[in-house]
């Protein structure tokens, strides 16, 4: 349906990506409250620069790896938002037929080998994937998406050393916003994140991550030497995200954070800096405004998934699961 | 006719895998060398490209097989000891095994990670004497235990042709037993399991290097009681239909376990006879203890390790 999500090669169609992301997590955030959406999310609003310069660096061949804050990477490499909201609705024919949710959205057609859950888990999974392809003769360049936060996960660190001893075409991409759920990064962080990737000889580099051309840049250069068989690279955008970490802290009111921090990097919208001319502007936010509402209108007109298949899919060849009681 | 020893079986199970096909690839530590055995000389027959030597990052070198299924390799990923099996219960578990289900069926995870030397080596102490495959199967990850050099290959090759994960415990009591065997033995289903020895008293069914010993045992009391061994060779997925059929004929059962005793497989065994089965007495179960921890000394680590009196025992107490 309204799938065709336009590659990111104009500074307009960046825009109107990061626009799409925007209103995609804002939709989202109400449908957490009308309980539309089960569970919760944890919205990317604020880092929208960081998915759309990443991803506007990458062919469609290039894969990627995401978080548990993954709804921008995911709809940035092409998925369509109308299967990713079904997806967040639990719905049968959502992006992973209502079987993964906001945390393991994937679409491995276009290269999503999944958001997930366990933070730093990616790290691991996409030097792997980059290490492989590059053996099977594939030019492909894999990404790895992750947080300040999981800077400190050891199997990160572990990968890092990994990707760096393999060549691995992999270009990881931190998305430092200070913040990992409460924990500010200079209270959980010694030392800094592009020097951890120094050690493992892994040329690393800062950007500003309200920036989207500074990322695209930064990235773009990191995925050429990676795929020119250079080995792997490391890019740091400093970002925020200017919502609470997940939906429930809306609830628990809780306080880590000053407002005044809070209004200073809203002020550095990376939307406003993305905004082409206003007439332009305005009819990308007129026309993401409709996409956005024909897939939430197919989306809830979807079906929701036969309980009878609930076990469907855990494994390739069977066998089905015994069920919990007897039959 | 030729001997075939059980670390033998493993290495031409993983050097016929590689042969003939291309995107099967070992990882792990030392394999270059061969050191646990099963990779000896695969390094020399099929390159540094096939046969990586890891640096000790067991929860990246595990993912980092994960990532390479997806990418169309089948890697096998060897574990030096099974208690590594704890430290990468995440990426196997909650990676490895989820993936399929979470992603709506968009792809598998073809990765065996294989255990060799798994459940006691004697004064190797507590955190090198475990035998976890329980744990496996309670998550739900294809789990084989072979006890026999045959079985080993067979069980091998199949795990390795399998789409989704599949966690392979070369037990280090079986490690030393040899077969008989004629070319090369046929690949074993996951979820067959074998009845080495027929009777019509008792099911006993034995894991791993532990149906040798319920073999003597059997022999051993043949005459007084008649024991059908039933080895289930891979703790899941079970072979319940085998179980079945076997209590029909004997209508009692004892399970012989070389794991803790609380949530094990033997009590899912017992616990599914219960439900299905019209048993002529309470079933008994011959496993190490609740929350067993292996001591050092070897007096101690045997004490805590199903012995066959204790299998003796509980078949002629089912016979009561
Ligand atoms: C290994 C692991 N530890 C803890 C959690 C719970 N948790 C989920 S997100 C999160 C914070 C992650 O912070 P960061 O990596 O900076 O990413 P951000 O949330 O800022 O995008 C935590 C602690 C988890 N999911 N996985």
């Amino acid at each position: 349906m309204t799938g065709t999500v336009p590659p990111l090669a104009t500074p307009a169609a960046r825009y109107r990506m990061m626009r799409l992301i925007r209103e995609f997590d804002t939709l989202a955030l109400e449908w957490e409250r009308s309980g539309t959406i089960p569970g919760g999310v944890h919205p990317c609003i604020g880092q929208e620069a960081v998915a759309v310069g990443t991803c506007a660096a990458l062919r469609p061949n290039d894969r990627i790896t995401s978080t548990h804050r993954g709804h921008g990477h995911v709809l940035a490499k092409g998925a369509d938002p109308a299967r990713l909201l079904a997806e967040l609705a639990g719905r049968a024919t959502g992006l992973n037929r209502g079987r993964g949710g906001s945390m393991h959205a994937a679409d491995l057609s276009l290269g999503i080998l999944g958001a997930n859950g366990m933070v730093g888990a990616g790290a691991a999974i996409a030097a792997g994937a980059a290490w492989a392809a590059r053996r099977r003769g594939q030019d492909t360049v894999v990404i790895s998406f992750f947080g300040d936060g999981a800077l400190n996960q050891g199997v990160l660190l572990e990968s890092l050393n990994l990707a760096a001893l393999h060549r691995a075409p992999v270009v990881f991409v931190c998305e430092n916003n200070g913040y990992a759920t409460t924990l500010a990064a200079a209270e959980g962080i010694a030392g800094s994140a592009t020097g951890r990737a120094a050690a493992f000889g892994i040329p690393a580099v800062t950007v500003d991550g309200m920036d989207v051309d500074a990322v695209r840049t930064a990235v773009a250069e990191a995925v050429a030497r990676a795929r020119a068989g250079a080995g792997p690279g490391f890019v740091e955008c400093l970002t925020y995200r200017f919502e609470g970490h997940h939906t429930m802290e809306r609830r628990l009111r809780l306080c880590y954070r000053t407002s005044e921090e809070v209004d200073s990097w809203r002020a550095r919208d990376p939307l406003d800096r993305a905004r082409p001319g206003p007439e332009e502007a305005d009819s990308i936010d007129v026309e993401v405004a409709g996409i956005l509402r024909r897939a939430a209108d197919w989306a809830l007109e979807q079906e929701r998934p036969d309980p009878a298949t609930a076990g469907a899919y855990t494994y390739a060849g069977g066998p089905a699961p015994r069920p919990g009681v007897p039959a | 006719m030729t001997w075939l020893s059980y670390t033998k079986a493993l290495n031409r199970a993983l050097a016929d895998a590689m042969t003939e096909d291309d995107s099967v690839c070992v990882l792990g530590e030392d394999v270059r060398a061969g050191m646990a055995g099963p990779t000896l000389g695969l390094h020399r027959r099929f390159g540094g490209e096939r046969v990586l030597d890891m640096p000790l990052s067991e929860q990246a070198f595990t993912s980092f097989a994960i990532g390479a299924a997806l990418s169309g390799m089948r890697p096998v990923v060897e574990f030096q000891i099974p208690s590594l099996l704890f430290l990468v219960f995440e990426q196997i578990v909650n990676q490895a095994h989820k993936f399929r289900l979470m992603t709506g069926g968009q792809a598998s995870i073809p990765v065996t990670f294989l255990v060799p030397g798994s459940g006691s080596r004697t004064g190797w102490a507590g955190q090198h004497s475990d035998h976890p495959y329980s744990l496996f199967a309670h998550a739900g990850v294809k789990t084989a235990v072979p006890a026999t050099p045959t079985d080993a290959y067979g069980l091998l090759r199949s795990a390795i042709a399998e789409d989704d994960p599949v966690v392979l415990f070369a037990p280090a009591g079986a490690m030393a037993a040899r077969d008989d065997v004629v070319g090369t033995p046929p690949p074993v289903p996951l979820g067959s399991g074998r009845i080495h020895r027929t009777g019509t008293d008792v099911t006993v069914v034995a894991v791993g290097h532990l149906v040798a010993h319920a073999l003597s045992v059997a022999d051993e009391l043949d005459g007084e009681l008649s024991a059908e061994v039933l080895d289930p060779r891979t703790v899941h997925p079970v072979d319940w239909e085998l179980l079945r059929a076997s209590l029909r004929r004997t209508g009692r059962l004892v399970v012989y376990d070389d794991a803790n005793r609380a949530c094990g497989f033997a009590a899912e065994v017992l616990a599914a006879a219960g439900e299905e089965a019209v048993l002529l007495a309470p079933p008994r179960r011959v496993t190490r203890p609740d929350g067993a921890v292996l001591p050092f000394a070897p007096e101690l680590d045997a004490a805590l390790q199903p012995q066959p009196g204790q299998l003796r025992d509980a078949l002629r107490a089912v016979m009561r």
